[in-house]
């Protein structure tokens, strides 16, 4: 129970967190001046209008980035219960961490040799 | 959270219901810990700018109240006034939710911070993954900005922001094992009392090093502010936001350097940990204020003094230097850790400062060993690319010498 | 205390699953791409407070880590990138009926999986007897008579999700 109490803490901290920095915007949405016109709202392209849809070229690097990271970030989670227990194990613990975290550096070594982490 | 229970108790036993009471002294705790950083962000605008000035060689805000102090709240009031423009064909629940929640994702580290020995939020079991599972939140929100603004360039640049940010994170994860790792547990307070024998910032200076490298990169401080740059690309992807909710990105971004100093000292400099601490709380928060901001200090040094790097140069450094110093520094840790269990030099008991020595500097020994291996191995990296210009000027030179 | 015949844990218990059906709905209903993913990632924060619920609070902080900070991610990049800025919208399929039998055939499948325990032989009522430490699973991952090996070939998946992905967009770049 007391477990679950230090989480009611966390939620009520998720609730609360974004409402105080809203606290300012709203002050500020009623101490400041509103008057929109055309020219104040249209999209700020250096001083330029826009034509044309707004279209933002595909870049298969983004992707490629993101996908590196979703792997690595799967590999941080199950190195972390390993590091956590890790004091109270022994050399075969550490030859399956070895084994799991040279798998993983293979795969990015392969990456890098076939150029997917350089930007364009 | 004890203190939170106990306030809980005083207002039950004062007749109110317990539940209620319980839910009140929560309540009040979370405001208490998450107007902290809000606060100290006021007084931090005020230090950046001192001290960028001081850097460059000029004097820095000083005209409003003592030596300037007063400047942020000139700023605030000015920021205030400013109208809010909303750009025409903006996504406006996503546009106006996506400053709060970027600052939100700072706050919440707070929660787990251990303050003192006695205060803190709460202690969760979790508490270093926490601090990187909200860390991600904040690339959410990011994003979220920049599409919300309906200008391709504010796109553009929050997708460069995100590929920073993500890959950053990688090294900033391995980088935080290693002191959960040594202490044993993921719990900050746990980490911070398992540096009573030696704080990890010597047992693991790798790991300070790739944390504070990568905590730089997560913030998008130099040398890693090419979005921001306010000379580049047209100031990224919050171009289209005016006013206070400019502001909080602002203020986030500085609370957000701060908050990465404390947690430098939390996991790697000992945290409230000095003399008297136990005695007297108040000195513990003193401590872990105090090195939180040498480390602030740092960063805000490197910040004025060093050239950006170019996102490919950035993404280059991440993912072929970072990411494979962070994983050899994390095997080669492991392995000694086993080496000295076997050996017979852990110490008996961690608190100790003599017992720690021997595996304190084995493990500093290992360090310097990966530093060199890394380091090494960049420099004959960099010495081949020089031999490689050099062989390319080399047949002009020498068309010039026969023409001569 | 107890509001209205609800325990805390109840109430909570509702909020997080409003959060996560209310968000798989948007997700399904609502026209617009972008506003899609984040309903996505409001059912998701809804699953991560059912794992904390749950007594799991290490699977609560993978969620929002890995679903939402990295698979949130890379939806709105796959969203935002193929996708004008001013055409986000996209039309219902008319074949809705026939993904609603597979879905609901599923459904079932695993809701009769759950309630009569045809996995790992134990009972709901059982599972929730079980109490185990994050330190626990760093054990039971390396221990040689527990989940070493789906430990390391876990890390093969990985491996093999990398390079196919690296595959395929290398195929598509030189196109």
């Amino acid at each position: 129970m007391n477990v679950l109490n230090e989480w009611a803490f966390i939620g009520v901290f998720f609730l609360i967190a974004p409402l105080l920095p809203a606290l300012p915007i709203l002050l500020g949405a009623v101490f400041a001046p509103h008057k929109p016109n055309a020219i104040k709202t249209a999209t700020y392209e250096c001083g330029v209008e826009t034509v044309g849809d707004t279209w933002v070229q595909f870049k298969v690097q983004y992707y490629i980035y993101g996908l590196i990271f979703l792997v690595f970030d799967v590999e941080m989670v199950f190195l972390f219960p390993w590091a956590l227990a890790y004091k109270q194990l022994d050399f075969f613990a550490f030859g399956a961490g070895l084994l799991f975290i040279f798998l993983l550096t293979d795969a990015l070594f392969y990456a890098w040799g076939k150029n997917a982490l350089t930007w364009e | 959270m004890d203190c939170i229970n106990q306030l809980a108790q005083c207002l039950n036993q004062g007749g109110m219901d317990s539940g209620l009471a319980q839910f009140i002294s929560i309540f009040l705790g979370v405001v208490l810990v998450a107007t902290f950083p809000l606060l100290v962000t006021i007084l931090l605008i005020w230090v950046e700018r001192k001290f960028a000035a001081r850097i460059q060689d000029r004097i820095g805000p000083n005209r409003v109240g003592p030596f300037g102090l007063l400047q942020p709240i000139a700023d605030v009031v000015k920021l205030l006034s400013k109208e809010n423009i909303t750009p025409a064909g903006a996504d406006k629940p996503i546009y106006n939710l996506a400053p709060p929640f970027m600052v939100a994702a700072v706050l919440l580290v707070w929660a787990v911070i251990p303050l003192t020995p006695y205060h803190f939020g709460v202690d969760l079991e979790i508490g270093a993954l926490y601090v990187i599972t909200v860390a991600s939140i904040g690339t959410l929100a990011v994003m979220m900005a920049g599409w919300a603004s309906n200008n391709k360039y504010a796109l553009l640049g929050a997708f460069r922001v995100v590929a920073q940010l993500i890959s950053y994170e990688v090294p900033l994860a391995m980088a935080v094992l290693i002191p959960v790792m040594l202490a044993g547990s993921m719990s900050l307070q746990d980490i911070v009392k398992a540096q009573y024998g030696m704080w990890f910032v010597f047992a693991a200076p790798l790991s300070a090093i790739l944390f504070f490298i990568s905590s730089q990169a997560e913030t998008g401080r130099a040398p890693f502010d090419l979005l921001e740059a306010e000379s580049e690309l047209v100031a990224g992807f919050n171009i289209e936001y005016s006013g206070m909710k400019f502001a909080m990105f602002f203020a986030g971004e500085f609370m957000h350097v701060f908050t990465n100093g404390v947690l430098m000292a939390v996991l790697f400099t000992g945290g409230w940990i000095g003399p008297f601490a136990e005695q007297a709380p108040l000195l513990g928060l003193i401590y872990l204020l105090g090195k939180a901001s040498v480390w602030y200090m740092i960063s805000l040094w490197v910040r004025n003094s060093v050239p950006r790097l170019r996102i490919d140069q950035m993404m280059d450094f991440n993912w072929k230097f970072l990411v494979p110093m962070s994983i050899l520094n994390v095997l080669v840790i492991a392995f000694l850790l086993q080496v000295i269990k076997q050996v017979g030099l852990t110490p008996i008991d961690p608190n100790n400062f003599i017992q720690n020595l021997p595996q304190t500097v084995v493990l500093l020994l290992g360090n310097v060993f990966v530093g060199y291996i890394m380091l090494s191995w960049v420099r004959s990296k960099g010495r081949q690319a020089r031999a490689a210009d050099e062989a390319k000027k080399m047949p002009a030179a020498a068309v010039h010498a026969v023409g001569d | 205390m107890v509001v209205g015949g609800l325990t805390p844990q109840a109430i909570a218990f509702g909020f997080f699953t409003i959060l996560t059906l209310g968000g798989a709905f948007g997700v399904v209903l609502n026209k617009n791409l972008v506003r899609g993913a984040v309903w996505l990632i409001v059912s998701l924060f809804g699953i991560a407070g059912m794992f904390v619920l749950l007594s799991a609070p290490f699977l609560a902080a993978v969620q929002v880590m890995v679903y939402i900070g990295a698979i949130g991610i890379l939806f709105t990049f796959a969203v935002m990138l193929t996708r004008s800025m001013t055409n986000m919208r996209q039309r219902f399929t008319t074949q809705w009926w026939s993904a609603l039998i597979v879905v609901g055939l599923l459904f079932v499948f695993l809701m009769s999986g759950v309630i009569v325990p045809v996995w790992g032989g134990i009972s709901p009522e059982q599972a929730g007897d079980v109490v185990a430490t994050t330190t626990d699973l760093g054990v039971a991952l390396v221990d040689g008579n527990q989940f070493v090996l789906p430990f390391e070939v876990a890390s093969l998946l990985l491996t093999a999700a990398i390079i196919g992905a690296i595959v395929i967009a290398r195929q598509h770049e030189e196109e």
